[in-house]
């Protein structure tokens, strides 16, 4: 029988149509828009200037403060401005653009395919490789992986967990690489036990990818018998690591705590691949595997692509712009970004570029809310997201705090089941923000 | 019978009279004292309670009032000039008159002069829309137009035009108690002098992008040209990025500066029409 | 270059719609509506028809002549108070009885606190209640009238099996003596012609009706449960301390409306409790009124007032049983 977290959670359809394609490189595009601020933290500090000669992989901007992360060129060329650019939400950040000449590597990055199994280095050693590296977590929130394998003094992790339950909809990239590139993976998530000093890590996996669980369990089996795969039951979301760490370990992080709290540090199976990439192979964070679907497109593919490319060029790659598609969506379904500016390039974290329909996608008209507490029964975190959407229209900043909504995780569900959709989430991010605010303004006891 | 009714007056008028005593000795045991020109104050004040003055509502305004030494800095926006004097004519302080306010919307952009670039489709309110995404035109500053400023006006002195998608201040009931100025997650609304007899000039809009991109994002961006800089005979025109900006102490309503703007983004309000006439500017008059 | 939607996540939305749920509660009504026609003919369908035409009447004069707002009566919401309050009439009701109720039901319980969603006593309950009140002798009338379906029925006692209980108890005789008097037995009452309210015939039909809830996901079972566990309790202790005086558990779910009301009246999404705590609550204190109405009070039922009052107190009950926590209770590390 799968595991999975003990509150709340929905059954969204799958519709993971692009699962067949395996993952083929993009074309290397004309110009890059490398963005300063792809990570969570401050935005990174350029060491480059215009006119500079780039090569792919070399550093060109240093991480600035303590989260933050270094950022590589993912072309090579020539510098041709660092300025002020809009993202996908048309913010502006600042973009180093690189004019792309040939694709000239790093000459310290290995490009062999040889699966290279020993771990050489020591754990700080490691640690510093991967910040060097600038590895942020792949599973969307982009956090620089380094701060997470350095727990704060005082705590101490048990467990590494790797996230590969893939919960989102549509989404393929995760499940192409644990086809394609498991051992990777493994020997990723291993550098990451040194790392950090744990004896037993687990890598959760949800039954609809039985190929994934089949081809991960063979090989653990075989020699790697401290990393467990553990199957999951399909539901959202699962991904979530608060609900991956009560899924696979039946421990629940406290109220504002992290899961360090409880002892384990969450990975994702992307950024498994990542470390391995930069501790083994010496290459940094500069492409990554990006599904580019959607139900009103011919095909459905998996892309390796470098960080930088627009997304108009990966619409113009699938063969330009569906009739039919009235949205995009940078990442999954339920918690991607939706994109406003298709001139705006991809970051480390971009995982897809989702096409919905109207039909799909466009909120129906508000109705009252029934009560029926649909919303109550979805919240993974236990949460009442109509008192709190109520409480967030009349601004009573206390009373949410009282009812926990800075636990909100963001995941949409309760959003999703609304039979009146009410935006419930909307008022509740936004009303969030504003607890947190006030919360982190106190004075520490 | 007649036993019945006198035992239930005579039962009940007991109880009450227990009652009283009972509420009169806690009153007197959990007095607070407390300063009375408080009450009298408050009865001055308009009674609003919009916040405006800065305090939680009138009755900590006229808290404050009677325990500062003397009115500088207290200003009820409400009650304007008129009721400050009568605070400090009521507590023997004397009060400076402050220039009367009023809100005013520096976003120019309507539907037509700027075009959507994408459609928004989330709960109405533009703090929720500003978190998501800079705004469905190709402008970064201008007005999300979801009506927050409407909301947060107790004196439902600011309107959303459905024609124009910006909001429109109304002179006579804004009060510039700042609800809206708060409220606008752009910052496009600002509090100015009103002027002499609703005489102002000012810059409606806040873009600081370069020329070229204001101006292709919308029609009558301020693109920053200066021109207005150099027309200004008092020094009241300053251009920080890209953006020109008039000091309302120092303007001396000229209208130079109106005439001169190639984008129509300086707007003149409740002047006489002149000729040729002005579109733009009496938008806000009709 | 098309204009993209752009809104915050999630971007996709489940189908269910506060339409598509309240036809699911009719239709779980549907086989109830059959057995009555089958019992009661034409007078089971004339009720069942004036009293959904009604109540979506009144919602929509009241929506567009007096508050002026947008029209909710294609959500089914209307019908389904209309058609429960039929099926909680007694099956000889004139149609004006109908008529009055239904127009209480949306227009004062519904309509004046602002509509669906809004209302804090289930509509169709005060709409029966006030009938009850108002018009005691046509709601305790229980005769059956004449059936196109089936002739020569032994009618005409004209009571339910719990008033003549209460009657038969009050003249002093014990519960064997009303039991060899009268025919009581179990499948009578599932799938029954003893005297009740429309809906109120058949316990089978109406467990039909709970499951097809319950499978659609409609309603959750704990207020159901809670409400028929605590009938059983309560009952099965009296019955066993004195036989000849208290009826037994199974006569009590089985008899009167506590199927109906547990199943389709206390369940009403607008007036129950949020969290599962809450609803468990919510019904033990149903069923503990219901059975201190009926065998001490001085109506033979009382699910109808032990819901409304128990309505009353679903804020509180809001307020205090929250849902479980994540990250509550738990061991850390």
């Amino acid at each position: 029988m799968s595991k999975t977290f003990s509150i709340g959670g929905i059954h969204p359809k799958d519709n993971k149509i692009s699962v067949k394609a395996a993952i083929e490189n993009f074309p290397v595009m004309e110009t890059a828009y490398i963005s300063m601020s792809q990570h969570l933290g401050a935005p990174a500090e350029p060491v480059v200037a215009k006119g500079d000669k780039v090569k792919t992989g070399q550093l060109i901007a240093k991480a600035n403060g303590f989260i933050s992360a270094n950022i590589h060129s993912s072309v090579s060329g020539t510098v041709s401005a660092i300025e002020l650019m809009p993202d996908l939400a048309g913010n502006l950040v600042q973009h180093v653009v690189v004019k792309v000449e040939g694709d000239e590597w790093d000459e310290k990055i290995d490009r062999s395919p040889e699966i290279v199994r020993e771990i050489k280095l020591s754990p700080s050693e490691i640690i510093a490789k991967i910040a060097d590296c600038g590895i942020v977590g792949l599973g969307g929130a982009a956090f620089p992986t380094h701060i997470k394998l350095s727990p704060p003094p005082g705590k101490k992790a048990e467990f590494l967990v790797m996230n590969g339950a893939e919960c989102e909809p549509y989404l393929t990239s995760d499940y192409r690489i644990m086809l394609e590139n498991p051992e990777e993976i493994l020997i990723g998530t291993r550098i990451m036990m040194t790392a950090l000093g744990v004896k037993k890590a687990y890598v959760g996996i949800e039954d609809n990818k039985p190929k994934a669980i089949k081809a991960m369990k063979e090989l653990c089996s075989k020699s790697y018998r401290d990393i467990k795969i553990v199957s999951l039951q399909k539901k959202y979301p699962q991904g979530g690591e608060k609900q991956l760490i009560d899924a696979i370990l039946g421990r629940q992080v406290p109220s504002m705590g992290l899961p360090i709290d409880t002892g384990v540090v969450v990975q994702n199976v992307g950024t498994a691949l990542a470390v391995y990439e930069a501790v083994q192979k010496n290459k940094p964070l500069f492409e990554g595997v990006v599904t580019v679907t959607g139900k009103c497109m011919t095909e459905q593919r998996n892309f390796r692509m470098r960080v930088g490319t627009t997304f108009e060029s990966m619409l113009f790659a699938v063969g330009g712009f569906p009739k039919d598609a009235e949205k995009l969506v940078s990442g999954g379904p339920m918690m991607g970004k939706a994109v406003a500016r298709i001139e705006a390039a991809s970051v480390k974290s971009t995982s897809a570029l989702l096409l919905l329909t109207e039909e799909e996608t466009k909120r129906k008209p508000e109705g009252n809310c029934i009560r029926c507490a649909k919303c109550v029964d979805a919240c993974p975190m236990g949460l009442e997201p109509f008192l709190l959407n109520r409480l967030s229209r009349a601004g009573r900043i206390d009373d949410l705090e009282a009812n926990l909504v800075q636990d909100c995780i963001e995941c949409g569900s309760c959003l999703y089941v609304c039979p009146a959709n009410i935006p419930l989430l909307d008022t509740i991010r936004l009303s969030k923000a504003s607890v947190l605010k006030i919360m982190r303004s106190r004075p520490k006891k | 019978m007649t036993t019945t009714i006198i035992f239930t007056i005579a039962s009940l008028s007991l109880l009450g009279l227990v009652l009283a005593l009972i509420l009169y000795f806690t009153a007197q045991k959990f007095k607070v004292v407390e300063d009375p020109r408080i009450d009298d104050v408050e009865t001055i004040l308009p009674g609003a309670n919009c916040g405006g003055c800065g305090f939680a509502g009138c009755r900590a305004f006229a808290e404050g009032c009677v325990k500062a030494d003397s009115l500088d800095g207290l200003f009820c926006p409400v009650g304007g000039n008129d009721t400050m004097k009568k605070v400090a004519g009521y507590l023997g302080v004397t009060v400076a008159d402050k220039a009367p306010q009023v809100a005013v919307v520096r976003c120019n952009g309507n539907c037509d002069s700027r075009p959507k670039s994408s459609n928004y489709d989330g709960y109405t309110s533009c703090a929720v829309m500003a978190n998501l995404y800079s705004g469905d035109t190709d402008c970064r500053y201008g007005c999300l137009g979801q009506g927050d400023c409407e909301i947060s006006c107790d004196f439902d002195a600011i309107k959303m035009n459905p024609r124009t998608g910006l909001p429109e201040v109304d002179e006579e009931k804004c009060t510039a108690c700042g609800a809206c100025v708060k409220a606008c997650p752009k910052f496009i609304i600002e509090l100015r002098n009103k002027g002499p007899k609703g005489k102002r000039i000012f810059v409606s809009c806040i873009n600081k992008d370069k020329g070229g991109v204001a101006k292709k994002a919308c029609a009558v961006a301020c693109i920053g040209c200066t021109k207005c800089q150099k027309v200004c005979a008092y020094d009241a025109i300053t251009i920080s990025s890209n953006l020109a900006y008039i000091d309302y102490n120092k303007c001396k309503l000229c209208r130079k500066c109106v005439v001169e703007c190639p984008t129509n983004a300086i707007w003149e309000v409740n002047f006489p029409v002149r000729v040729p006439k002005r579109e733009t500017a009496d938008v806000e008059q009709q | 270059m098309k204009k993209l939607i752009v809104s915050p996540a999630p971007h996709l939305h489940g189908k269910e719609t506060t339409k598509s749920l309240m036809r699911d509660v009719v239709i779980a009504l549907v086989p109830s509506l059959l057995v009555s026609v089958y019992y009661f003919g034409f007078s089971a369908i004339k009720l069942a028809l004036v009293g959904i035409a009604t109540a979506v009447l009144v919602e929509y004069v009241i929506q567009r002549y007096i508050v002026k707002t947008k029209i909710t009566i294609n959500d089914y919401s209307a019908a389904l108070t209309g058609l429960l309050l039929s099926l909680n009439l007694p099956p000889n009701s004139p149609w004006w009885i109908m008529f009055i109720g239904s127009v209480v039901a949306i227009g004062i319980a519904k309509m004046t606190f602002g509509g669906v969603g809004q209302n804090l006593f289930n509509p169709a309950l005060v709409g029966r209640v006030f009938l009850l009140v108002s018009f005691p002798v046509i709601m305790t009338d229980y005769s059956i009238p004449s059936s196109w379906f089936r002739e020569g029925i032994d009618a005409g006692s004209g009571a339910t099996a719990l008033s003549i209980v209460k009657e038969s108890l009050a003249k002093g005789m014990t519960m064997d003596q009303i039991f060899s008097q009268n025919d009581f037995s179990y499948a009578q009452m599932l799938f029954s012609k003893i005297g009740g309210s429309v809906g109120e015939v058949s316990a089978f039909a109406l467990i039909l009706g709970f499951i097809y809830l319950l499978i659609r996901k409609v309603i959750k079972p704990h207020i159901p449960l809670a409400i028929v566990g605590t009938v059983i309790v309560f009952s099965g202790i009296f019955w066993l301390i004195d036989p000849t005086h208290y009826t037994d558990p199974l006569f009590n779910v089985l008899t009167g409306g506590i199927l109906i009301g547990s199943i389709f009246m206390a369940t009403d999404y607008v007036t129950s409790p949020m969290s599962n705590k809450g609803m468990i609550i919510y019904g033990i204190g149903i069923g503990l009124i219901t059975m201190l109405i009926r065998n001490w009070g001085a109506y033979p039922e009382g699910i109808s007032f032990a819901i409304l009052i128990l309505n009353a107190c679903v804020p509180l009950i809001n307020m205090y049983f929250k849902p479980v926590r994540f990250g509550k209770g738990v061991k850390h590390g």
